[in-house]
């Protein structure tokens, strides 16, 4: 799998996501600025987590008008495999690759700990090779996770199995509307995400359950 | 030429800040308050255009990035 990470002015999970990638997939990985216009070729994009821009106007705001999207949003059309994690899925959202936006969480408070998750949909590439119904723990930092969509947008999300993610009872750290903690889009090509599952890919982390996030990707792409 | 912007969430959206802000009110002494909304204002500055040119490119401002209509609506006022 070859893969590619946008970097934003205040991209800071870009470096935990390169090693995650590197590791998993035992190949280097690209590294693009956000001024660029063009994407090398990669199977799988990544916008990582951080404060882009410091969060200015609303997370992910800016970062989803700068000059590299339109090339990601080809890529997206493409076929090629997107994925945003915390500040990227902000971004996602921003961009209109994914529907919906994640506001301030319900607390109001900034949030990092570990949640648990579960996987329930394995609708997509990124989740086909994972076990539906399992819940695994993973870690959550960020002040804007609580996810919202109009009923319209909710109602085909959840008929269409797009709902990749969703913190599991009791979990909840942002209060999203129906627990959601990850989705994909229409054909299943693009996910966000705000949990982080390159922070849980080796021992030192405490677990490896992240590893099968990307480990589905590769799988998908070799079948 | 000189227009404001003002940018509010839409109904139906929790606000958690305004409804922190609201909370902090009532703590102040101040009653009687049945809600708050928190928004944003935008100040813009631009060169002379006409009215009507103006109204249209402060618009498609607001689309593409003043404000997340999924979640926000605006209001434009030419000053």
């Amino acid at each position: 799998m070859k893969s590619a990470v946008i970097l934003f002015p205040g991209s800071n999970r870009d470096r935990d996501m390169i090693k995650a990638l590197e590791q998993i997939s035992g190949q280097p990985v690209a590294t693009v600025w956000h001024t660029e216009t063009e994407l090398p070729d990669a199977d799988l994009y990544v916008l990582p987590g951080g404060f882009s821009y410091g969060d200015y106007l609303r997370s992910g705001a800016i970062a989803a008008r700068s000059h590299i999207m339109p090339a990601l949003k080809t890529a997206a059309d493409q076929g090629r495999h997107v994925l945003g994690v915390c500040n990227g899925f902000q971004m996602l959202t921003e961009a209109g690759m994914l529907p919906g936006a994640l506001m301030r969480n319900a607390s109001l408070h900034f949030v990092c700990k570990e949640v648990m998750l579960e996987t329930t949909s394995t609708n997509s590439p990124f989740t086909s090779h994972m076990e539906k119904g399992k819940v695994w723990r993973c870690p959550v930092a960020h002040h804007d996770g609580n996810y919202f969509a109009d009923a319209e947008t909710l109602k085909a999300l959840e008929g269409e199995g797009r709902v990749a993610f969703r913190y599991a009872e009791g979990t909840n750290p942002n209060g999203s509307i129906n627990d959601i903690a990850g989705i994909t889009s229409e054909k299943g090509n693009v996910l966000g995400m705000m949990p982080h599952p390159e922070n849980l890919i080796e021992d030192l982390h405490g677990g490896i359950e992240g590893r099968a996030l990307f480990e589905s990707v590769m799988q998908s792409l070799a079948a | 030429m000189k227009a404001r912007v003002t940018v509010t969430l839409k109904n139906g959206v929790l606000d958690p800040q305004g409804k922190a802000i609201e909370g902090s009110l009532g703590s102040l002494g101040f009653e009687g308050i049945e809600g708050i909304r928190q928004g944003k204002v935008f100040d813009v500055e631009l060169t002379d255009r006409s009215v009507s040119e103006a109204k249209a490119d402060i618009e498609a401002m607001c689309e593409k990035l003043l404000a997340n209509t999924v979640i926000e609506n605006y209001a434009i006022e030419l000053l």
